[in-house]
């Protein structure tokens, strides 16, 4: 197939590119930002989505899917760029894909989407509110654009649409929200919580991507996804397979210790993320699809570890 | 940690039939390290302190899904602390009895972690059908917190049940064990309860037991299963269906109170710093 990738020069994208290269299909990739040592195979197209440009790229091209990872998180960008890149360019990439044909259009989400809450359950499918609106409002933008997104499977009938919730990806890049939390040698956790994490080999989320846009195009697979790799496990045991070393700090003092000391700089609203459970259930995917994770674990974070 | 490990308990927790990971979780969060301490720390107060009577453990499947549906009996958790220690102690492939942790207790810290790592998720219908689907032991005490907050001279009676245990044990084709937990009003002999200062630190009420301070005493206590009740449905039936299904449990529950307190009145003397308070 010719798969467009939106994002392409993300830690994802490149994953997601290489892996497509290797099976075979024809990749085009779109991204402000320049991948300079990309496959020459690959097709590079260095324009901002939501600009006229990236139209000439969906007529010229002719892409049977699109994987649409153009998406930031809260810690990069201010508000105004964050609903410009998330919703607005997620609005850009379905209106295309609807004008130009594409089969389909694989949304890749983030399981926070779900929010963390005490009163939350353990296990969250796809059928859950969005509770992160709520918990973490600089999280609004992206549960914005995941919506945006699954109500294509509507307004778009023609265009296979799937929307993938994914878990927490981290892996031998370093990159990625999990990865900037555990960067420092120093991890902070609230004193007297210790909640589960879920964890992707970044190898595998690519996979799954992959995985979810072969299907849509094969198969004709619609619908919206949470994708996780291994079982989840305590942010203490996340922390001590990166060989890094806990600091329990009490609730009151994050506000204050939050980019101090050696500690990650973080928002106070993320405070909820490590004292709760974020956690998904699978699997509707693993059954749609019959994707498997290949990395456990330790083996995951041991490559995050060693890299 | 491992100076305080029981072998016996550590061989048990390596009989129970639950699913690890190579670090030794299952997807709870459940941590076979904290049962190995948890159950060490409480083999003493089963056997010794509390010296905990179990009859009718054969009633409790070895292995599948099943409910444990039983009164509440004490100011605080005890009942459910010995209901699942009995579980572990009494049967043979030991079981994991997994309570509905109540909601403030994972908002607070360390009760949120140490209730997850002894595999008690927060009382949430959605956990409860999981842990089910699962084929876990799940354990509940329909009466709720107002179970709990029963007084030393209310200590043989029962409240009002709630019915979600019965819409979810049908529609998850689940066995219904009833339990009766006696002498929980014997260790703690709670005289009032302060609700506005509970309410002030987060948690429902503080009991105020007769002698002032929330500390169980050394006193006999009991748990007795009855025969597995089945109940055929979706789950969907009329509210008055449902409430004759919980009648049902609510009488097992109490013939079961009853026979254990003839049991108890035998074996153990009334308080008579409460004097008696039958």
């Amino acid at each position: 197939m010719r798969l467009l990738v939106t994002g392409i020069s993300s830690n994802l994208g490149r994953l997601v590119a290489r892996l497509a290269l290797a099976a075979h299909h024809d990749v085009i990739g779109v991204d402000r930002r320049p991948w300079p040592d990309a496959p020459r195979e690959i097709e590079m197209h260095a324009v901002d989505l939501t600009k006229r440009a990236t139209e000439d790229v969906f007529r010229t091209r002719h892409p049977d899917a699109v994987v649409h990872l153009a998406t930031v998180t809260h810690a990069s960008r201010d508000a105004d760029d964050r609903y410009r890149i998330n919703l607005g360019g997620t609005r850009t990439v379905f209106d295309l894909a609807e004008r130009h044909g594409v089969k389909s259009v694989v949304f890749v989400g983030r399981h926070t989407f779900y929010g963390a809450a005490a009163d939350a359950p353990l296990y969250h499918t796809e059928m859950d509110a969005p509770l992160a609106v709520a918990t973490f409002p600089e999280l609004a933008d992206l549960v914005a654009a995941d919506l945006f997104a699954a109500a294509a499977l509507w307004r778009m009938p023609h265009v296979c649409t799937i929307v993938l919730r994914i878990c927490y990806t981290i892996g031998p890049s370093k990159k990625g929200t999990l990865a900037s939390f555990l960067e420092r040698r120093r991890v902070p956790m609230v004193l007297g919580f210790d909640p589960l994490f879920q964890v992707m080999h970044e190898g595998d989320a690519a996979q799954a991507i992959l995985t979810a846009s072969q299907s849509a195009v094969d198969e004709g697979l619609k619908g919206v996804f949470n994708v996780a790799g291994p079982q989840p496990l305590p942010l203490s045991e996340v922390v001590r397979l990166s060989g890094r070393s806990a600091l329990h700090l009490p609730e009151p003092m994050f506000p204050w210790a939050f980019g101090r000391f050696g500690l990650p700089k973080l928002a106070a609203q993320s405070l909820e993320h490590i004292k709760h459970p974020v956690v998904v259930d699978d699997a509707a995917f693993r059954r749609a699809t019959g994707f498997s994770h290949t990395w456990d674990e330790a083996e995951t974070l041991s490559s995050f570890r060693y890299a | 940690m491992s100076l305080f490990i029981d072998d016996d308990v550590r061989a048990r927790v390596a009989r129970l039939e639950l699913p690890w990971s190579a670090g030794g979780y299952d997807k709870y969060g459940t941590s076979r390290a904290h049962l190995e301490l948890f159950f060490s720390l409480v083999a003493p107060l089963y056997r010794s302190y509390f010296r905990v009577e179990a009859t009718g453990v054969q009633h409790i499947p070895a292995r599948g899904r099943a409910m444990i549906v039983g009164n509440h009996s004490g100011g605080y958790a005890i009942d459910g602390l010995l209901t699942v220690a009995s579980c572990f102690f009494e049967l043979e492939p030991p079981r994991l009895a997994q309570g509905m942790a109540e909601k403030f207790l994972a908002a607070m810290p360390v009760s949120s972690t140490l209730s997850a790592r002894l595999g008690h998720l927060t009382g949430l219908p959605e956990h409860a059908e999981r842990l089910l689907n699962d084929d876990r032991l799940l354990m509940v005490f329909p009466e709720g917190a107002r179970g709990t907050a029963k007084l030393y001279k209310e200590r043989w009676s029962l409240v009002r049940f709630g019915s979600g245990f019965i819409r979810l044990a049908l529609s998850t084709n689940t066995p219904i064990v009833p339990m009766a937990f006696v002498g929980g009003g014997d260790v703690l002999p709670t005289v009032t309860n302060l609700y506005k200062l509970g309410r002030l630190i987060g948690v429902p009420y503080i009991p105020v037991s007769a002698y002032g301070l929330p500390l169980p005493l050394p006193r006999p206590c009991a748990v007795h299963y009855g025969a597995p009740m089945t109940f055929k449905g979706t789950g969907h039936e009329d509210d008055e269906t449902i409430e004759k299904m919980v009648a049902e449990v609510r009488d097992r529950v109490a013939a079961l109170l009853d026979d254990g307190r003839r049991r108890h009145e035998q074996r153990v003397r009334p308080l008579s710093f409460l004097g008696g308070g039958r």
